[in-house]
């Protein structure tokens, strides 16, 4: 596939919609989830279920618009929206220690013990300036994360 | 993400882990008793909560996934469609299944026969013997190849120098097909790293080319993935075992581009040599879409078509530069692989 990023437009959109409309294998017009799992470099991925939990039953719109948060011109706000949104996995707005021990458990499960990662996230929380009983919100995410500009969550859509 | 590895010491060791892109300075942040080998800045909340690399990555297996569904493999044209030409074509049809594809089924029973009656006493026989049993195996093996090769009648021409048996080193190729695996085995016997396949090419995996050497993964077990690691850095210190073969690119292109290279092959400390296959598409489209074919189907239409031609170069090998990261590496190696 060539490289040209491009950031979709309606029309693409909708004649992307029309190819795909067999490819997903699917009468409803919505994104079959299982379908992600048999891409390997996906299922490999420690956050697949996650994401999956986020991707269930949506349309392909939705999907899209799911996907936008990968555009190069999307912006830097929408990425933290969206680790955000990761992070708090009952939506309430609020991410907690426990939320925040669960990712990395997700991430580094199998490297280091349970005690460590507490220890560490303690560790690091205090440091910043948040205790174990902190609930951060989105704002506190774009103090953290935004204040460096070299968060790169970009993902280029391959235009043949 | 970082992620943080134990050594067998039980030390605290950081290990690199897909786009990991620098290591935090965990000691700090733990109880005295453990300690890291490369303290490289300070590890901060930012740095835990900051997990777009691997989200980066799973979004791109989805849209690249999606796209290849959508976009799929580029369609031969049709030259056929004319008066003139369809007679023609007709007869090469004919020509092909009718002469050329019993008699490429003959030259390759004839040499299973040949190479499983000698397999088969070597492999029971010889049990107390390892490394004749191993020479006359992979000789063996590589024979068989020639035999797999002459069925599709292909036309292989190797440039630059041929692969040794050297310690600390790894070949990396560009992965078209299974096939690719043949072509080069032909020449020299490799140990690959693949990916256990089920049916007949299981079955031929796990028999005969365990006998040169041959690592399996299981893609769908993320644990696999680093006993696989441990074996890999094992296989590459041996010094008699067979030169380690690993497609980086992790799955099969249709040869029109090189994927990105993953690291893995590049981070195992040896000298890397690039090979670079080549297929002529005019005599045969080698491209095995895995998803849509199997093995055999793949093998009868390659037995098929008129040949199998292709280019093998053997690159200069090159090696990690001082501060270089693997990621680097890698890119390095597949800018002169497109050259190609």
């Amino acid at each position: 596939m060539g490289n040209t990023s491009s950031m979709l437009t309606q029309y693409d959109i909708e004649e992307v919609q029309e190819h795909c409309k067999h490819a997903y294998r699917n009468g409803g017009g919505f994104i079959l989830t299982d379908e992600f799992l048999t891409v390997p470099e996906f299922a490999v991925n420690p956050l697949s279920q996650r994401l999956l939990r986020m991707l269930n039953s949506l349309n392909f719109k939705e999907f899209v618009a799911f996907l936008s948060a990968f555009s190069p011109r999307v912006p830097l706000q929408q990425k933290i929206e969206f680790i955000f949104k990761l992070y708090d996995s009952d939506n309430n707005g609020k991410v907690t220690f426990h939320d925040m021990l669960d990712v990395l458990r997700d991430l580094t499960g199998q490297f280091i013990s349970e005690q460590q990662r507490e220890q560490v996230l303690t560790r690091v929380l205090e440091e910043a300036g948040y205790t174990k009983d902190s609930m951060l919100v989105l704002s506190d995410f774009v103090k953290i994360l935004g204040s460096s500009s070299d968060l790169k969550m970009e993902v280029e859509v391959p235009v043949d | 993400m970082k992620t943080l590895a134990m050594d067998a010491a039980g030390k605290l060791i950081s290990s690199s882990y897909e786009l990991d892109l620098y290591r935090p300075n965990i000691e700090d942040y733990l109880p005295s008793g453990s300690s890291i080998n490369e303290p490289h800045g300070e590890l901060r909340l930012r740095d835990l909560l900051d997990i777009s690399p691997t989200l980066t990555e799973a979004a791109g297996a989805i849209v690249d996934d999606s796209f290849t569904r959508c976009f799929k493999s580029i369609p031969p044209e049709f030259w056929n469609w004319n008066i003139y030409l369809f007679p023609l074509w007709c007869f090469g049809v004919l020509v092909r299944y009718l002469i050329l594809f019993p008699a490429r089924v003959l030259i390759l029973t004839i040499g299973w026969i040949i190479f499983l009656s000698s397999f088969i006493p070597v492999h029971l026989l010889l049990k107390g013997h390892d490394t004749l049993r191993r020479k006359l195996e992979r000789l063996l093996v590589e024979l068989i190849c020639c035999f797999f090769v002459a069925s599709w009648t292909g036309v292989v021409n190797y440039h630059g120098p041929r692969p040794s048996i050297r310690p600390k080193q790894v070949y990396v190729a560009n992965h078209t097909s299974m096939i690719d695996f043949i072509v080069l085995q032909q020449m020299t016997a490799f140990a690959v790293i693949m990916q256990k396949h089920p049916g007949w090419v299981g079955l031929l995996q796990s028999t005969i080319l365990e006998s040169v050497g041959c690592i399996w993964f299981n893609r769908t077990e993320a644990k696999d993935r680093e006993i696989v690691a441990r074996k890999l850095r094992d296989r590459v210190q041996g010094a008699d075992n067979n030169p380690l073969l690993i497609f980086p690119e992790g799955t099969c292109v249709n040869n029109h581009y090189t994927v990105m290279f993953k690291k893995g092959a590049f981070e195992l400390g040896c000298m890397v040599c690039p090979i670079a296959i080549k297929y002529n598409k005019i005599f045969a489209d080698a491209f095995w879409n895995s998803r849509k074919q199997s093995f055999t189907m793949h093998l009868l239409q390659l037995m098929t078509s008129w040949a199998v031609v292709c280019d093998v170069w053997y690159l200069e090998p090159q090696t990690l530069k001082p501060g270089e990261t693997a990621i680097e590496f890698a890119e390095r190696l597949y800018a002169s692989a497109l050259i190609i």
